[in-house]
């Protein structure tokens, strides 16, 4: 296939960016989308430009590195998937396909289509854990049976992978889904419960501290994020997050 | 005292980690505070690492080169974690998990090392589930296990095919609460680019801010290098793009040894290559090997027809249907460990019975599966002939809820809907059991450097088994190094802080300066991934799945001329104080161009077959086992740790010879 590329180039943190156009053909459809900027930024080391920059890694939906706003969709027009796992089957030979950096004032431009995304570490940082040490004596791991239907949900909240995409997706760049995960993966496990209250204080303090939106239930975010986590997990944390704040019993 | 010392502790086996734990030295919590330790890398070794070490008391510095520590390889990880817990009463024990795991790697491991591991992987689920990783269940609530290659009990703990996920994520929990509390100090986006060295003891590193491109100088008391495995030495593997050797190969010049390079895992089921563009090869878990069967057609014009696209698998009938391993392993079928399900796929397809375009492919396939749970659930739910479309309805749920995600990681790269038709799968590069060379206590050659996970050579000798790698990962991070440290550091508390205004420092830096100034300067022609799949296609070719001398000297040339090329024709764009990817990628690359003929010079020095290690000059010539590996236990019982003297041709071998008094030395037999 055959394509115009319009990219987002921005030299750092503090220059002006700008789309630049670029073209590359002979692209296999077999290809994933990030094998085609490859072959865009091969291109481009062999006219001698500096490649256009993207944070990507394991390449196959996992990491959470890769970030990119594509034709004004986060993680581009497929469902479920992240940018690394789309593939070029999705487009058609000689359309134009826009590629932008994902936009909130929390996660700012590094450079091209690299964001800062360290807000989400710190907003980790502030509660999404339990606090256990290691010993090598905690209790055994099956001295506590939790029902499969709680586990399961758990996992599924525990399966966001930080990518910022429903930051990205949201006209309010709230990050309430990716903080709703983290508290409700603990929230439906026991070994949460201990710090349940000051976990949800804190996250929500923090991100609201890194300067991310307000919520407003668009749902946005859930139609976009790659592993599905649902905004019943907001939900959720605005009940665990009432209960916190009008418990006496602190 | 030999130069290789192992320290391996005296007494029974089984007693030697608990005795060693009570007679190594310990480093009060007051002089903790003042101890620093600097950690490399943030994948399951290197953050349970940071985290114990953190908790301790001591002050951790950590290092990654993603944007966050979550972000390290090990979130790939997918089918599961071992640990002898015996929940299914299936007769696993310690000693059940020990021996599989010496047996697996071939018996090139070292026993005590792998004992320990196999006393501590218990220990690990029980951390994991006190952190709140969700692993899967059953309806009672327990833990739910699984089967992985080579074993014959369910040890295996998961979290869908999400494994080293919620595993990382654990570890991740865990760092940031010390974050948050200040014991550790993050370094994101920073590649360490070199050790620093100081009156022999390793004292700090130079580490390169990816964004500014600035060099900077951190100083410590000990050095823990927990920088994963070097399969992107290949250029296609299963591995993140950014996986390296870097941080081991910058020790490994530092006086470190690098202990077996060439055992390397080649994983048999990944997705099959689909073209030129490929840039890196996707795994399909180990843990489909629980319920899909592996085969190819029995006639070689049916082969044929399925290359041209004029037959498909579904139309070949089960008695024209040729389950190889089934076949050729009837004790261990399809769950035979990786090495040898590998090289098995090679040989059909090289005969010609490979079923995609490129001759390279065999089907991995549900139906049987997908029919038998479909029947139980049948009956669970009571329904009376349920018609055999009702059952393969209620299989697909039980086979989704089991490995959902893998079927729709594959749907998405292939476009193929793996309920309905066989899965195509072909072996790749996948894991390292080769790396730095350490003691008993996980210290390198270099004092007070030690490395920990992938990147160091300890516990799988020359094959890995499924889900040891994060058993390993954990086991030394959160339950291993964090005591084993303390007898060295228990001699620092008296050192002081480490200045960083030094000229050991100083000319670190420099040098670290000069070589990348060099890099850039040298604005030839071809770009970063030219020079890469060179090497990947010439590591293939002759360094791959089965090897020989003939084809390992050429290797050897061949990667010299390539890294000679590189460094007069390399072409980086851009400069080096701002982010820059490719002049990152150009100095793994030219370490791997290093690393790649030492790995070569090692394959050629071991003329026995072992473990994921094929030679053809090793097999066996008649009986039972006819063609399989032949191992060399009189000449090869050894682990080969190489020093480094400049050219990597030059690298001097040592050996550290193994002994095995708890298990005797057999041929491995899965038959
Ligand atoms: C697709 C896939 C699936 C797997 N599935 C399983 C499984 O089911 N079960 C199992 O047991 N094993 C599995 N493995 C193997 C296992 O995941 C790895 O062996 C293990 O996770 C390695 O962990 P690690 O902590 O040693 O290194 P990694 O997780 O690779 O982490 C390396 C860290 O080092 C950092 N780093 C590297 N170089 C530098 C440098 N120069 N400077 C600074 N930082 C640096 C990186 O940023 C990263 O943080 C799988 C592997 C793959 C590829
Ligand atoms: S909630 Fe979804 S979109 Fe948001 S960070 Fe997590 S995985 Fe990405
Ligand atoms: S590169 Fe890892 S999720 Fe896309």
């Amino acid at each position: 296939m055959d394509l115009t590329l319009k990219v987002w180039r921005q030299k750092n943190r503090n220059a002006q960016g700008a789309l630049e156009k670029y073209n590359v053909s002979g692209i296999s459809e077999n290809a994933s989308f990030l094998e085609m900027l490859d072959v865009m930024n091969e291109q481009l080391i062999n006219e001698g430009t500096e490649p256009v920059a993207f944070d990507h890694d394991c390449r196959e939906g996992i990491c959470g590195s890769c970030s990119l706003y594509i034709n004004g969709e986060a993680h581009g027009p497929a469902k479920n998937v992240t940018t690394c796992q789309l593939h070029m089957r999705m487009f058609k030979d000689g359309e134009t396909i826009y590629i932008e950096p994902w936009r909130s004032a929390a996660m700012p431009v590094i450079k091209d289509l690299i964001v800062d995304r360290s807000s989400f570490d710190r907003i980790q940082q502030s509660g999404g854990f339990v606090s256990v040490n290691t010993s090598g004596n905690t209790q055994d791991a099956n001295a506590l049976p939790i029902p499969k239907m709680n586990a399961d949900k758990a996992f599924d909240a525990a399966a966001c992978i930080g990518c910022g995409a429903c930051v990205a997706t949201c006209k309010n760049s709230s990050a309430m889904l990716f903080v709703a995960a983290k508290v409700s993966q603990f929230a439906y496990l026991p070994q949460g419960q201990v710090e349940a209250k000051q976990r949800v204080k804190n996250m929500v303090q923090q991100m609201d501290n890194e300067g991310f939106g307000n919520c407003t239930n668009t749902g946005a975010c859930e139609i976009e994020c790659p592993k599905s986590i649902s905004i019943e997990y907001i939900a959720k944390m605005n009940r665990e997050f009432l209960a916190a704040t009008f418990s006496t019993s602190e | 005292m030999s130069i290789l010392d192992s320290k391996i502790p005296k007494g029974p086996l089984k007693d030697k980690w608990t005795n060693h734990k009570n007679n190594i030295n310990l480093v009060s919590p007051a002089n903790k505070r003042n101890i620093d330790i600097i950690v490399v890398g943030t994948g399951l070794a290197g953050a349970s690492a940071s985290a114990s070490l953190a908790e301790m008391g001591y002050n951790v510095k950590a290092f990654c080169y993603q944007d966050s520590p979550r972000r390290a390889h090990s979130i790939a990880a997918q089918g599961g974690i071992n640990a002898a817990k015996n929940y299914q009463n299936d007769g696993d024990s310690i000693y059940r998990l020990f021996y599989d795991t010496v047996k697996g790697g071939d018996y090139r491991s070292r026993e005590a090392n792998v004992h320990r591991l196999a006393e501590v992987s218990g220990n690990i689920i029980d951390q994991c589930v006190a952190q709140g990783v969700p692993f899967g269940r059953e309806y009672g609530g327990l833990l739910d296990n699984r089967s992985f290659g080579g074993v014959l009990v369910s040890r295996t703990f998961y979290a869908k095919g999400q494994t080293g996920q919620q595993l990382l994520l654990g570890a991740y929990s865990a760092m940031n609460r010390q974050i948050g509390k200040g014991k550790i100090q993050m370094f994101n986006r920073h590649e360490m680019v070199e050790l620093v060295k100081v009156n022999g003891k390793a004292r700090g590193i130079i580490a390169r801010n990816l964004e500014t491109g600035k060099l900077e100088r951190h100083g410590a008391h000990a050095v823990v290098i927990a920088s994963g495995g070097y399969g992107n030495v290949f250029f296609l593997s299963t591995n993140a793009m950014g996986s390296n050797v870097t941080a081991a190969w910058k020790i490994h010049k530092k006086g470190a040894y690098f202990a077996n390079p060439c055992y390397t895992q080649i994983h048999p089921t990944c997705i099959p290559r689909s073209g030129e563009h490929q840039s890196k090869l996707t795994l399909m878990s180990e843990s489909l090997r629980n319920d899909g069967r592996i085969w190819v057609p029995k006639k070689i014009e049916d082969a044929k027809l399925i290359r041209q696209g004029k037959l498909k698998p579904t139309e070949i009938s089960e008695e024209n249907r040729d389950y190889y391993l089934e076949r050729r392993y009837p004790a261990f079928g399809n769950l035979v460990p990786r090495d040898i399900a590998s090289r098995a796929a090679k040989e059909i397809c090289d005969a010609g019975f490979g079923v995609n375009q490129t001759g390279e492919a065999v089907y991995l396939d549900f139906t049987s599966a997908i029919k038998r749970y479909g029947k139980q659930e049948a009956a669970i739910q009571r329904l009376e002939n349920p018609s055999e479309s009702k059952i393969i309805e209620l299989g697909e749920v039980i086979v989704e809820s089991k490995y959902g995600n893998l079927f729709q990681m594959y749907e998405k790269i292939v476009a193929q809907n793996p309920y309905k038709s066989p899965m195509m799968i072909y072996p790749a590069v996948h894991y390292t059991m080769g790396g730095v060379w350490v003691d008993y206590n996980l210290m390198t050659s270099v004092e007070g450097c030690y490395c920990i996970g992938e990147a160091n050579f300890s516990d799988h000798g020359a094959n890995r088994l499924g889900a040891s790698a994060l058993m390993q990962g954990l086991a030394d991070g959160y339950f291993v190094l964090p005591y084993t440290i303390g007898d060295y550091l228990s001699n620092e508390i008296r050192t002081g802080k480490i200045s960083t205004d030094t000229s050991e420092f100083e000319d670190a830096e420099k040098s670290v300066a000069d070589r990348i100034r060099k890099l850039i300067n040298i604005q030839g022609t071809k770009s970063v991934d030219h020079f890469h799949k060179l090497l990947g296609q010439v590591m293939w070719e002759y360094v791959g799945m089965t090897r020989n001398e003939k084809g390992l000297k050429i290797a050897m040339k061949k990667i010299k001329e390539i890294r000679d090329e590189f460094w007069k024709d390399l072409r980086i764009p851009g400069d080096q104080f701002s982010l820059n990817s490719e002049l990152d990628k150009a100095g793994r690359v030219a370490d791997f161009l290093e690393l790649g003929e030492l790995f070569a010079k090692d394959a050629l020095s071991r003329n026995e077959s072992c473990g994921g290690h094929f030679r053809e000059e090793s097999v066996e010539l008649d009986g039972a086992q006819k063609g399989e590996a032949k191992r060399n236990d009189k000449d090869y019982a050894y682990v080969t740790a190489w020093e480094y003297k400049g050219e990597p041709e030059n690298s001097k071998m040592h050996k550290e010879e193994l002994e095995f008094n708890d298990i005797e030395l057999k041929q491995r037999s899965y038959k």
